[in-house]
């Protein structure tokens, strides 16, 4: 049944990528080039909601103490990296060839690199600390702290000049490409929400694993774990 | 336990690094550091000061003043911010969606005669998608870059 739903989700995706590749028109300018946008802009607003999710579980974590926070914090991180990581590398992809730069130091692609950077640390801490507890502790702050610069990575393009165009809107696109658009979004999202839902019961394993091991050899054979 | 007290240090190395990179994000002269480009009335406000320093000059390149040089690579036109205008000329390749009425980034110098000599042309897309009219053909921009 699981496994039912990853098919189901692959193949959203699929079809929402298939969209946006062979049923959307190119643009006039950038021709097929722009068929990058269904997924180097789906991947940036998902990595948003992603390190939103790590805000919340943050929250959450200083709130209630329980490791379920912690361990939906530290997923959603995970999935948010990569996302980002993601955006980054399409991102550079489609700017040498209408840009004419796979990279340059504006204020969007600045920020955007912090961000990577910034969760990157947080996922660093947490791999120095061994004890879960302070483990938590430590990085639920964190995880607070460094959602300020979502908002800055969003805004950079409004209060800054850059080389990066600022937010479409469907007032500003053919009705098929926001369709196309908007459908990748839904369908990356469930991909997010399937990796952290698998990324967070793993963690939760790791974690009993961890508890087992930390427990003396005599306690932890009489409740049938072990080295 | 000095393995331990090592750990700690790289957390609290690595809480320090974050924190430096947020303050200096939110406290550090930002505005002042982020200005991507000046626009053609803010260079020549600036008179001979500007002359011979390396900028990022950016507005929309002037309807009918692009001029290819023929045999070259190069290419000269007018960069327009609606009041004011620079001349620009460029020894390298503009990227292929470079056309008149388009947003430019140009990198290079102002030179005492007025004219700006670009080393590198950027192209600043607008946020506007629109599928191709009746009858025209997409353009094909990546086919230069495979070669």
């Amino acid at each position: 049944m699981k496994y039912g739903i990853i098919l189901v989700v692959i193949g959203f995706f699929v079809l929402a990528q298939a969209r946006g590749l062979f049923f959307t028109p190119p643009d006039q300018l950038m021709g097929e080039v722009q068929r990058l946008m269904y997924i180097h802009v789906p991947a940036a607003w998902n990595a948003f909601i992603a390190f939103f999710i790590t805000f919340v579980g943050s929250i959450g974590y200083l709130w209630r103490k329980t490791p379920v926070w912690d361990r939906l914090a530290a997923s959603s991180a995970e999935v948010g990296v990569v996302l980002t990581a993601m955006t980054v590398c399409l991102g550079a992809i489609w700017g040498r060839p209408t840009w004419g730069v796979w990279w340059t130091w504006d204020a969007r692609l600045t920020t955007t690199a912090i961000l990577l950077f910034l969760y990157l640390g947080f996922l660093a801490i947490r791999a120095f600390i061994d004890d879960r507890r302070t483990r938590a502790r430590v990085s639920a702050p964190i995880g607070i702290l460094i959602f300020l610069n979502v908002p800055i990575v969003y805004f950079s393009v409004k209060w800054w000049r850059t080389l990066h165009q600022v937010q479409s809107s469907p007032s500003t696109m053919d009705l098929g490409m926001v369709t196309s658009l908007r459908l990748n979004a839904l369908a990356l999202l469930a991909v997010l929400v399937t990796f952290l839902y698998w990324r967070m019961r793993l963690e939760r394993r790791r974690q009993e694993r961890e508890e087992q091991l930390a427990m003396p050899p005599a306690i932890a054979d009489s409740t049938g774990g072990g080295r | 336990m000095k393995s331990r007290r090592t750990k700690w240090i790289g957390v609290i190395v690595a809480i320090a690094v974050i924190l430096g990179g947020l303050s200096y994000l939110l406290f550090g002269q930002l505005e002042s550091n982020l200005v991507y480009f000046v626009t053609p009335g803010e260079l020549l406000a600036k008179g001979a000061l500007a002359y011979e320093r390396p900028v990022r000059l950016g507005g929309m390149v002037k309807k009918g003043t692009i001029q290819r040089e023929n045999g070259t690579a190069g290419v000269e036109f007018v960069l327009s911010d609606g009041t004011q205008e620079i001349a620009v000329t460029s020894q390298v390749a503009p990227p292929q969606m470079f056309q008149e009425e388009m947003g430019v980034v140009v990198e290079g110098r102002l030179s005492s005669n007025q004219r700006f000599t670009a080393d590198r042309i950027m192209v600043k897309h607008s946020n506007e998608y629109h599928p191709p009219k009746e009858g025209e053909k997409p353009a094909i921009i990546y086919k230069e870059l495979l070669k």
